[in-house]
């Protein structure tokens, strides 16, 4: 019974947003034009390939883009798809084991000859499948958040990389906590120790000429899946930051939390800012645990726009009210929207004419906001928000960066 | 490095520290105290052990949940069902699991050690159908999750507290039980010799399937608690295992008192090791003095006498 009005309301929504917009034809596009490369493209049909974790450890984080991705392509089949062509998708299992990842990505790219692949989730699997898009001439549309130091033609990145999302953030809590002192908290692997780079950069190049009092007082990291957060809360103790830093991961994020509020370390008494932790994350935690403390995403759930909202409830409506939706999942979102302008601007499936025209891309009505991609690197233009965490797992926006902020992959001055 | 600090402070962390210490202490214990019971009453390497500390703390995570959506005024009090019905959990998965598979392995230790592999394999993926690929956490009550501050600077975790009860409790509990109960000394007399154990009329059988699932159940308590420190995810298993047999092999695999004292002693290293690095290094050279002294004592730091 349930699922059957959700597939109702479903309908009726999908019905709603493909509107009154013209259907293209097929027609004015011939095949033999907008696909010169032998790409998996007929008349009436485009294939693309999407690639995550389904099962294994990642299974858990990934599911909410694997679940956007669809959303967002059967949106767009709803609206008459790409170039007149509905889009069919092969989805292929990374089973969270990187060459696992690279060899499916090869199955897709030359076997399946997809147009285009929405996949990956963390740095250790793009890194795995990199060398094959660049290779055999393929696009990624990759969704998370990472640590930079990268830009490749065939890669668009639709999170934010490190400086979008650390420089705003510890802008903004030098200005509004009055941080001076700083923390820095991560698990051991390569996005929070660039991450902490970048931030121990910011801290002791810029925010100290501010303010001479501004200064790192710890910087450590812990082992994936470390559980046993003890030690590391008596130091912070000791030292009171005005400022816990923090990019702990998966499992340990709840151990993490959970200690801190069992020690006494809350948000009554000590400020903490995470750039890991998301809607997706709060489930497992438990919003008790983290109430008051801040994290800086592009995107929340709560963001209160009209086009955020009817991409909530279209979320809700296709996968169930008890979804949540993280700043991945919306990331992951924009992907397969992203390709369709692009494909629909360069008038062409063909990988070289998508990479050339990705450049200036808008997409006016992403749920997270207006966002575009770089004229000269395959990264969002995009806003940075500080969100604060309530109880109930949802997020306060307490700010929101007044200008689009330019990524910047490789920033000087940070390395 | 303390100079700018007080005394008062230092005195502060100093007591933290300890009882931090301490709580990771039982945390070894209630990790390690099912498999030493497997092991060290049946000589079984059960690989799957992990898995029944998970099902522990799937059970409090999903009665937690049936009491938020059933009846919520009851949340403050759950746990004292929640705890033993975890217990009962375990307990009757182990028996059915002795019936089915282990007691047809007793003669060939290695095969058991692959087959209670793939069962944790199974187990695994048992959770991710039946209950959800996602992380869960219990809701706890809200007297479990605060802290106890004497003074200004001293916070002592109230789930430590009911950690320390609890291992003392099941500690002692197992203690009484081996030793002055009908049942244990069947489990004795069975470990030390089968046959005449058979021929004096014991029913060794039931006796082993018991066994086991006693450890199951406590197991199944052990994971209870970790839910007030740490999340549940069906791979969860796969993170306490290497405890787990670290605390036991370091201890001399089926003494109780090595247990407990190697489980003192992993948490007295690490905690003054992490206090003093950064935690993935202070993980190093944890490994390596482990490594050291086992190479030194290699059975162990209190090896026991049982079936030598």
């Amino acid at each position: 019974m349930k699922l059957k009005l959700h597939s109702k309301m479903y309908s009726l929504l999908l019905m709603a947003m493909a509107g009154p917009t013209g259907h293209v034809i097929a027609e004015e596009f011939p095949t033999a034009k907008v696909n010169t490369t032998g790409l998996a493209v007929t008349d009436t049909t485009v294939t693309v390939g999407q690639l995550h974790s389904i099962t294994g450890t990642m299974a858990i984080s990934e599911t909410g883009s694997v679940e956007a991705e669809r959303l967002a392509i059967e949106q767009i089949n709803a609206m008459g798809g790409v170039l007149g062509r509905q889009i069919k998708i092969v989805q292929e299992d990374g089973a969270s084991d990187w060459p696992t990842f690279a060899e499916k990505s090869k199955k897709l790219i030359t076997q399946d000859k997809v147009a285009c692949v929405f996949g990956c989730w963390t740095s250790a699997s793009r890194k795995a499948v990199l060398p094959i898009f660049e290779k055999e001439n393929n696009m990624l549309y990759y969704p998370t958040f990472y640590e930079g130091l990268e830009d490749s033609k065939n890669v668009i990145y639709t999170g934010q990389e490190a400086t979008q999302q650390i420089i705003y953030g510890l802008d903004w809590a030098y200005e509004n906590l009055g941080a001076r002192t700083f923390y820095l908290i991560g698990s051991d692997y390569i996005w929070p120790r660039t991450s902490m780079k970048i931030a121990r950069a910011h801290i002791e190049r810029y925010l100290k000429k501010k303010d001479p009092k501004c200064k790192v007082v710890g910087e450590e990291y812990y082992p994936l899946g470390h559980t046993n957060f003890g030690t590391l809360i008596n130091k912070v103790k000791l030292k009171k930051p005005d400022l816990m830093f923090t990019a702990v991961v998966g499992g340990s994020n709840v151990a993490w939390y959970k200690q801190l509020k069992a020690a006494g370390v809350t948000s009554k008494k000590y400020d903490m800012l995470t750039i890991s932790t998301t809607e997706d994350e709060v489930l497992g935690i438990g919003g008790v645990n983290c109430e008051g403390f801040y994290s800086s995403m592009k995107y929340f759930q709560s963001i209160d726009t009209a086009e955020n909202k009817a991409f909530v409830k279209a979320f809700k409506a296709r996968w169930g009210d008890d979804s949540v939706i993280g700043d991945v999942t919306q990331a992951a979102y924009l992907g397969p929207w992203l390709w369709k302008k692009t494909v629909e601007k360069a008038g062409s499936f063909d990988i070289d004419k998508i990479a050339a025209a990705s450049g200036g891309i808008e997409f006016k009505d992403a749920p997270e906001g207006f966002v575009r991609i770089h004229d000269t690197n395959h990264h969002l233009w995009s806003k940075s928000k500080i969100g604060k965490f309530l109880k109930n797992g949802q997020f306060e926006i307490i700010s929101t960066s007044s200008e689009l902020i330019e990524p910047n992959p490789y920033p000087k001055g940070y390395q | 490095m303390f100079d700018e600090y007080t005394f008062e402070e230092l005195k502060a962390i100093l007591i933290m520290q300890s009882f931090g210490g301490l709580s990771l202490l039982c945390i070894y214990v209630l990790m390690g105290l099912g498999l030493y019971v497997v092991f060290g009453q049946m000589k079984v390497i059960n690989m799957a052990h992990a898995e029944f500390l998970v099902i522990g703390s799937y059970t409090m995570c999903l009665a937690s949940k049936f009491v938020i959506e059933v009846m919520p005024e009851f949340i403050n009090y759950y746990l004292w069902v929640a705890i033993p019905l975890a217990f009962v959990v375990a307990f009757i998965v182990g028996w059915i699991i002795e019936w089915i598979l282990i007691s047809r392995l007793y003669h060939r230790p290695l095969d058991t050690l692959l087959a209670t592999w793939g069962l944790s394999l199974i187990m695994q993926q048992c959770f991710r159908t039946f209950i959800g690929a996602r992380e869960m956490s219990a809701t706890l009550p809200e007297w479990l999750m605060g802290s106890w501050a004497p003074t200004d600077i001293i916070d002592i975790p109230i789930n430590g507290l009911v950690i320390l009860a609890t291992t003392i409790i099941l500690t002692v509990g197992l203690v009484f039980f081996t030793n002055k109960t009908r049942w244990g000394l069947r489990m004795r007399s069975t470990s030390q010799n089968r046959q005449m154990s058979q021929a004096l009329g014991i029913n060794t059988k039931v006796t082993d399937r018991f066994t086991f699932a006693l450890a199951c159940g406590i197991s199944g308590i052990g994971g209870a608690f970790l839910t007030t420190v740490v999340s549940t995810s069906p791979t969860a298993g796969t993170t306490y295992i290497v405890d787990s047999f670290l605390v036991l092999v370091l201890g001399g695999l089926g003494s109780l008192f090595g247990l407990v004292i190697s489980g003192g002693f992993l948490a007295l290293l690490s905690s003054i090791l992490e206090f003093f690095m950064s935690g993935s290094v202070a993980k190093v050279w944890l490994y390596l003095i482990i490594f050291v002294v086992l190479a030194k004592f290699t059975k162990g730091l209190f090896s026991s006498n049982i079936r030598s």
